[in-house]
């Protein structure tokens, strides 16, 4: 059996684990909207704050959550970059032909990379905490008014579900196909990228036809017990809110208030 | 039988575009609590008999009753409140990413209250005795246990009859005597009537009635007793008999007295043991 890891949860129990799924997924958005809104690195340093609140109150750790950052290093390293040499204010540091780098571009690159690097973080504050099956549920019930103008939020959420149900069953059979082919000669691992993409076929079509038939055979399990649709459907485990969501609403509330002061005042 | 529990009449069923019927004319009584077993070789339309059970099919003519509500589109529904239904692949019949919430399906589809479905589900989950395994993902399990989860989805929904579909197929032998076991206490505790799709005689041999059908048709029906004394019957359906019955032809062959419907290893040794006296 592979060790597959569905998104980024890290299993865990704590404040932040036991908040209600729609009130993480709502305050994530605000804190994101945050990241935003602030003019400051003062604003950026109480954000960051937040940040490390979630990180050592979940036993995650700070270098955990900065790993995050490695997919997105490229983006960030060139968003500095950028600013740093193409943005003209302030006084002229340094000078080759067109380039310079002046103190306003170098404010501006800090501040842009500082800003984006918060967004990863923030966002995943939600990932790490929440399980896939908790983020589809609450995910379906902030979406269920949206029913009522045709939105498809229980199918999306049931296809949500049934994808996460089925990608240890895939890999596991990817795996088997792999093997069985390499036992009749197939050679997955040598020639040039071409080479190495064609020689997937023999892997991926297999793959799609048991694929195909599992989506048939479970269509019929499905039906057989009385699946119609989200229609008239309840659920086993009720989401409720509790005092702990209205503390985390009162906490995000605070830091825009802060954030807006600091605006306001216009402190760097 | 008047109060039966499935009344089949005549009852066939065609596949859009197929030449022959795949099931092709069979009348059948079950009462309720019986244990009834389906032998047939592949394409013999023992699966698609189990279908109409559950109204996934439709009988394409004849009549289908299962708990006096005729099968049709209309009562598709309620029938399958009546009939549920246990398939051959584990993987391809669970749904949640949760032992528990994969149980759960079925009532929450049927709009049942919440209460009630976290009940039902601990009551089924201890019954096939997975309750400590609630919270586990179906992929950490076995074969055998996925498909004693996919029997506890089914009886939370409390059905009065289940048709299992080659349930045990894909199983390793622990896993198969489990689900079989679980299957023949669900009978005879809770009395609900079982209809045993396989192809496996060791557990036709313990039914309380066995049919064999071949293209369509019912061609052996009786006690297992009744069926399996007619070897050469069962040997051209394409089905084989139980060991214990080859064995018992050969010791009569070589000049043994043992008689030719002994069926499981317990009465060969009484049998035996009476030859050696």
């Amino acid at each position: 059996m592979m060790n597959v890891t569905i998104g980024q949860f890290f299993p865990g129990d704590s404040f932040l684990y036991r908040l209600d799924p729609r009130t993480k997924l709502i305050l994530t958005v605000a804190l994101i909207v945050l990241v935003f809104i602030s003019r400051s690195f003062i604003g950026f340093a109480l954000i960051f704050l937040f940040v490390l609140w979630c990180a050592f109150s979940t036993k995650i750790g700070l270098k955990y959550m900065l790993r995050g950052l490695k997919p997105l290093f490229v983006i960030i390293a060139l968003t500095f970059a950028l600013n740093l040499f193409l943005m003209r204010d302030g006084e002229t540091l340094a000078r080759w032909g067109v380039i310079q780098i002046t103190t306003g571009g170098v404010r501006t690159a800090v501040f842009m990379a500082v800003r984006l690097i918060l967004l990863v973080l923030c966002s995943q504050v939600l990932t790490l905490t929440t399980s896939p099956i908790s983020l589809t549920d609450g995910m379906e019930s902030l979406m269920r008014p949206l029913s009522k103008i045709g939105f498809p939020a229980h199918e999306i959420s049931m296809m949500m579900s049934i994808a996460l149900r089925f990608i240890p069953t895939l890999m596991e059979e990817t795996e088997k196909i792999r093997r069985a082919q390499m036992a009749r000669g197939a050679d997955f691992e040598s020639g040039n990228l071409i080479q190495r993409a064609r020689a997937m076929v023999p892997l991926l079509v297999p793959l799609f036809v048991s694929a195909f038939r599992r989506a048939d055979e479970l269509a019929m399990a499905m039906e057989a017990r009385c699946y119609h649709g989200g229609a008239g459907r309840t659920k086993m485990k009720q989401l409720r809110f509790h005092w702990r969501d209205g503390a985390a609403v009162g906490a995000i509330a605070a830091m825009y208030a802060l954030m807006i002061a600091f605006n306001a005042l216009g402190v760097a | 039988m008047s109060d039966a529990i499935l009344r089949l009449r005549d009852a066939a069923f065609q596949y859009d575009g197929a030449e022959d019927r795949a099931v092709d004319g069979v009348s059948l009584d079950v009462a309720p609590g019986e244990f009834l077993a389906i032998l047939g070789r592949n394409g013999s339309g023992k699966s698609t008999l189990a279908r109409m059970l559950n109204a996934l099919l439709i009988p394409t003519s004849g009549a289908v009753e299962v708990g006096g509500i005729a099968v049709s589109e209309e009562n598709a529904y309620a029938v399958r409140e009546i009939c549920g239904m246990v398939f051959q692949n584990p993987d391809n019949q669970i749904v949640a990413t949760v032992v528990e919430e994969d149980c759960a399906f079925g009532l929450e589809n049927r709009g049942v209250p919440p209460e009630e479905i976290r009940r039902r589900v601990d009551e089924a989950l201890t019954e096939v005795g997975m309750r400590e395994r609630a919270l586990a993902s179906p992929s950490m399990l076995s074969g055998g246990q996925k498909q004693r989860i996919a029997i506890a989805g089914v009886l939370a929904m409390r059905p009065k009859v289940i048709a299992f579909d080659e349930s045990t197929a894909m199983l390793d032998p622990v896993g198969r005597r489990d689900v079989f076991e679980l299957a023949r206490r669900i009978n005879r505790e809770e009395g609900v009537t079982v209809v045993w799709i396989t192809h496996f005689m060791e557990e036709a041999v313990r039914a309380d009635r066995v049919i064999v059908m071949d293209r369509g048709r019912i061609e052996l029906e009786g006690t297992p007793r009744e069926v399996f004394s007619n070897v050469q019957e069962v040997l051209a359906l394409g089905l084989d008999v139980p060991e214990m019955m080859k064995l018992a032809r050969d010791l009569r062959a070589a000049g043994l007295d043992v008689p030719m419907d002994t069926l499981t290893v317990e009465e060969m040794a009484e049998e035996l043991c009476k030859c050696g006296a």
